[in-house]
């Protein structure tokens, strides 16, 4: 298997600092500790966790928009974590990224037709009628009348504007693309059409996609594989089905069993895992399995050694060192 | 005789932009002890519903133009301020959606949590303070002697909901409104905030009302559902039968575009277009546009709440002329 995108034990440590005069560094939040992963092109990974585990950093710095700290981020073999400044910036042209709230990244001073037209341009030095037939045809992609290009974001609802973003984010024609919760900020009915539009964008397109979330049925439905992240680290990988239906680690297990099923009849025969307390300081992580103090299987030996994510069953990997047992 | 009984709220806002009839006739009765949800999507009017019968509505640009809400022996709409007052957070509480904006970040947890002790039962400042003590160690913070001096900003997510719940409940009202109280918190906080509400409303026997636009908390939470779309309840129904025969084609439509009951690679099931412009004083069903079943009296006729069976009201007209018998079907569902 050729990966498409390669991270090798990336690592975004954030310093703390004390003082005014005498600064020192006297601490760091782990905010990405040590994360390996492969994805194939044409492959959509689902990634999930708490607030606060990691999971948009990770994001920000495949994108090196956050500089990492370790490691490195191998895309076709090249390491784009070494480059900077215009060489990045010619090379981000294959990664776009989607965000939560479409009110808050794209530009109200902006029409849609410029904010298209600024995207396409960063691949293609075009203009013109040739610009304009690119912009009108990308508005068709994603489902919106090409007439109201001169409008602004404003204009537009909440679901019409995640479809701008997604113009926006295909426009310099990626070949991998990040969402970072991208239908979070929206209702039901209107996160289905764009949760299709995604679907239908990758099989098409033969795009490659990290799609983050925190809702473990959306990840499920739209994803081939997922990774679960706590406090920086993975702590399972596998196939998304699978990993819903038969979790192997004892949080992912917590957190499925978390989700309120739209049925009140299965509500009831339920037995749910309510795990205690709240995710702990990435500041001073936890000695050990990080996930520890919260996790109703925790033995003394979870405290002593720190779990590595390895392979547990064909294709799925765990970083717990009771596996087996329970 | 019901605890709370509201009927016929209208709740408009005079904007440049028009009139929004934010809530258009609305009834609905709450008993006691009972869990009732209203679930609709954003602007479907559900907090506005509440915000009306707690008087917390702006005005202007907001104005109550018609209905009464029943409470006690009398109307929380047309009474005196005073009046209501000694009813705010005391014999109904709220509890909001995003803890970090609605404790106030200048003031020591303890003194927001004696406020209402001090307001409404004029106790003197230190009993409060030991029963705010108490109340705290109720909603699972443990060491609340020492930490009840701390500000909010000292709190997480989650142990900041757990202090709004402690302020609600603390003079032990009779309802409890709770508006999207878990929307801002992370799956396996919102399974410890609400296994908190089950326990403490059954502790003190309180009527809740759960706002909500997740189709699965109200499956796990509530025995009774309103269903809201465009100001109106379209639909309202024990829990077990708005998920088993739903009546109302917008409920139905809602529940399968839940990514959950979908197989991977099919199509999510979406509701086409959206929801109608509230300035527009539109005849007919606002649902119309968008529904699958609908015929030419949908658009000119004004649908109005009926009883089809027993508990199980729908909006729907050819639902209720037996032109539709089924208004979809539902698929199995899946664990998650």
């Amino acid at each position: 298997m050729s990966a498409y995108l390669e991270l090798e034990n990336l690592t975004t440590h954030f310093p703390i600092y004390k003082g005014t005069i005498l600064r020192r560094q006297t601490g760091s939040v782990k905010a990405v500790d040590g994360v390996n992963l492969q994805l194939r092109a044409g492959e959509i990974l689902g990634l999930v966790g708490e607030s606060g585990c990691g999971k948009s950093t990770l994001a920000r710095t495949i994108m090196q928009l956050i500089p990492n700290t370790g490691g490195s981020v191998l895309l076709e073999g090249r390491n784009f974590s070494k480059i900077t400044g215009r060489a990045l910036r010619s090379e981000r042209v294959n990664f776009q990224m989607i965000f939560q709230d479409p009110y808050a990244s794209l530009n109200p001073r902006m029409t849609v037709y410029d904010t298209l037209a600024e995207a396409i341009q960063t691949r293609q030095q075009i203009g013109g009628k040739l610009l304009l037939g690119k912009v009108a045809k990308l508005m068709a992609t994603v489902g919106l009348p090409a007439n109201q290009m001169r409008r602004y974001p404003h204009e537009f609802s909440g679901g019409q504007r995640q479809r701008i973003a997604i113009a926006r984010a295909l426009a310099p024609e990626p070949k991998l693309i990040i969402a970072d919760e991208p239908v979070s900020a929206l209702d039901v009915s209107i996160q289905s059409q764009i949760l299709n539009l995604i679907a239908k964008l990758c099989r098409e397109m033969n795009l490659t996609m990290i799609f983050i979330s925190h809702d473990i049925s959306v990840v499920k439905y739209i994803s081939d594989r997922i990774a679960v992240m706590y406090l920086g680290r993975l702590v399972e990988l596998g196939p998304a089905t699978e990993v819903v239906e038969k979790p192997l680690h004892p949080y992912t297990k917590a957190l499925v069993s978390a989700i309120p099923v739209p049925d009140p009849q299965v509500e009831r025969r339920r037995q749910r895992i309510i795990l205690q307390g709240d995710p702990p300081s990435p500041m001073n992580p936890p000695a050990g399995c990080a996930f520890h103090p919260r996790c109703p299987y925790a033995i003394a030996a979870c405290k002593a050694q720190r779990p590595e994510l390895e392979q547990k069953e064909p294709n799925r990997l765990a970083a717990c060192i009771r596996v087996g047992e329970i | 005789m019901a605890l709370l009984e509201v009927e016929n709220l209208r709740t408009y806002f005079y904007t440049r932009g028009g009139i929004i009839r934010a809530v258009d006739n609305v009834s609905f009765s709450l008993e006691q002890g009972e869990t009732m949800g209203i679930v609709g999507e954003s602007g479907s009017g559900k907090s506005v519903t509440c915000y009306s019968i707690l008087g917390l509505i702006p005005r202007p640009p907001g104005k109550i133009v018609s209905g009464c809400a029943r409470f006690g022996g009398m109307d929380l709409l047309s009474c005196p301020k005073e009046q209501l007052r000694r009813v705010q957070g005391k014999r109904i509480s709220m509890i909001f959606q995003d803890p970090m904006t609605s404790l106030n970040p200048y003031m020591r947890v303890s003194d927001q949590l004696v406020e209402p002790l001090l307001v409404h039962e004029k106790m003197r400042r230190s009993q409060a303070l030991a029963k705010a003590i108490v109340s705290l160690e109720e909603v699972g913070i443990q060491d609340a002697a020492s930490r009840i001096d701390l500000y909010p900003h000292q709190f997480s997510g989650g142990m900041r909901q757990r202090v709004m719940i402690a302020m609600a409940l603390i003079s032990r009202p009779e309802i409890l409104i709770a508006d999207e109280p878990t929307t801002s918190l992370d799956v396996t906080v919102q399974a410890q905030i609400l296994e908190l509400i089950k326990k403490r409303q059954k502790d003190l026997g309180t009527a809740v009302i759960f706002i909500t636009h997740d189709l699965g908390v109200v499956a796990s939470f509530c025995n009774y559902v309103n269903v809201m779309y465009a100001g109106r309840i379209v639909e309202s129904a024990p829990t077990d039968e708005i998920f088993a025969r739903p009546m109302h084609p917008y409920n139905a439509a809602l529940q399968q575009s839940i990514p959950a009951l979908h197989k991977k690679g099919q199509p999510l099931f979406t509701i086409p277009g959206l929801p109608p412009d509230l300035t527009i004083d539109f005849r007919g069903c606002p649902f119309a546009s968008r529904c699958a079943h609908a015929a030419d009296i949908c658009k000119e006729q004004n649908p109005a709440l009926k009883q089809m069976v027993s508990g199980h009201k729908t909006a729907c007209i050819r639902f209720q002329r037996g032109e539709i018998a089924e208004v979809g079907l539902r698929n199995v569902v899946s664990a998650v």
